[in-house]
């Protein structure tokens, strides 16, 4: 019981934290920061439930008026602007990629990008798609080509997603809640 | 920590929390209700006016808040300025820069504190599902605390690592930094059962 909501809490603490790294940007100058991987980890590391409560307490945060969204973003207006969708499907890419993790019996690694790829990419791409298009009153293919421009480096953290998730099951592997 | 209340003072400092989200709330429905950029230039004008009754300094620490949304004014004015329909573009930027600056008047006049109940009030709900108010304030209360641990932690290990090569760590401090929370978490979860368990 108190070992669930330690872990939320320092994962929410981890996705915050991931956040303040110093950006890298890409070529054609397209930012990349940790923060969309920290919510990754959540749901490979932690399972979907767990995965997708951290990345709700620390939406809560950013919402009560911490700045913790990449480049010291946060507040209310946060979910007033563009990037809303973004916000809204976090918890769900969570959860979805723990679901997926919980239920595949591939090698952690390979999982973990997998599930990264499904729950990170595909699910967070529709909410944010839709939230742009919704919010700045363009059409869903538009929309998807302004999302377009982040899927390299996303593409990235996924893999990233699931080096680190190997390296903890082979140095922790009851560390894998996912995995429990 | 630094939270993004404004530390000037003003009116709305003293207002009840839930009465200025109620009016936010209100306020952002009717702004995306409204399509004619005349109407939607005098929300702007009256949303700059709110934010001066509270003096210059509190108005430039409002700008600078919406400042991040730069590049989706760049894209959308570009965009529309290419299919030349500007009163349209004109529409979006206004509402999409109003609605954001109204919901940050919100943050900067309310204390995290305050903020925190009002969203503990908000998750009563959740006690369905075992989420207790008490859980709840605990894992707020611990993520708020961890973060700049983990931030000193972090330092730390980009250190460890510098000493030991001439190459940046980059994504190699990530494993270290997982691991670290992982640890913390278990240490946190057996004090909290030594003094009596999270209820």
């Amino acid at each position: 019981m108190e070992r669930n909501l330690t872990h939320i809490a320092l994962f929410a603490a981890l996705i915050a934290v991931l956040g303040l790294i110093p950006k890298i940007d890409l070529a054609g100058g397209v930012p990349i920061t940790a923060q969309s991987l920290g919510i990754m980890l959540c749901g490979t590391v932690l399972g979907a439930r767990r995965g997708a409560l951290a990345v709700l307490l620390f939406l809560a945060l950013v919402a009560a008026g911490l700045p913790l969204l990449s480049g010291g973003r946060g507040g209310l207006g946060v979910f007033a602007g563009p990037s809303v969708g973004y916000l809204l499907g976090f918890p769900v890419a969570a959860f979805v990629a723990g679901w997926v993790m919980e239920r595949t019996t591939l090698s952690a690694g390979i999982a973990a990008t997998t599930a990264s790829v499904i729950g990170g990419i595909g699910v967070l791409y529709v909410f944010g798609i839709i939230g742009m298009a919704v919010m700045l009153d363009k059409s869903l293919s538009e929309a998807a080509f302004l999302g377009m421009a982040f899927l390299p480096g996303d593409i990235l953290k996924a893999i990233l997603a699931g080096l680190v998730t190997q390296s903890l099951a082979r140095m922790r592997p009851a560390s894998l809640l996912s995995r429990g | 920590m630094l939270t993004l209340t404004s530390p000037v003072e003003i009116w709305a400092h003293r207002l009840p929390a839930g009465l200025k989200l109620a009016a936010i709330a209100l306020a952002t429905t009717v702004l995306f209700a409204l399509q004619a950029p005349v109407l939607l230039a005098l929300a702007a004008a009256a949303t700059v006016g709110l934010y001066a009754t509270g003096g210059a300094r509190f108005l430039w620490a409002g700008v600078r808040l919406v400042w991040p949304l730069w590049p989706f004014v760049l894209i959308v004015g570009l965009w529309h300025l290419w299919t030349s329909d500007i009163s349209a573009g004109t529409s979006v930027i206004l509402r999409m820069l109003t609605a954001v600056a109204l919901a940050n008047f919100v943050t900067m006049t309310t204390r995290l504190s305050d903020m925190i109940e009002v969203i503990q009030w908000l998750a009563q709900p959740l006690a369905i599902f075992g989420l207790s108010p008490r859980k709840i304030a605990l894992a707020v209360a611990l993520a708020i605390r961890f973060i700049p641990v983990m931030l000193d932690r972090l330092a730390q290990i980009t250190q460890s690592w510098r000493a030991r090569s001439p190459r940046r760590p980059r994504w190699r401090v990530l494993v270290p930094a997982t691991l670290a929370a992982l640890d913390d978490a278990d240490r946190a979860a057996e004090a909290l059962r030594a003094r009596g368990g999270a209820g």
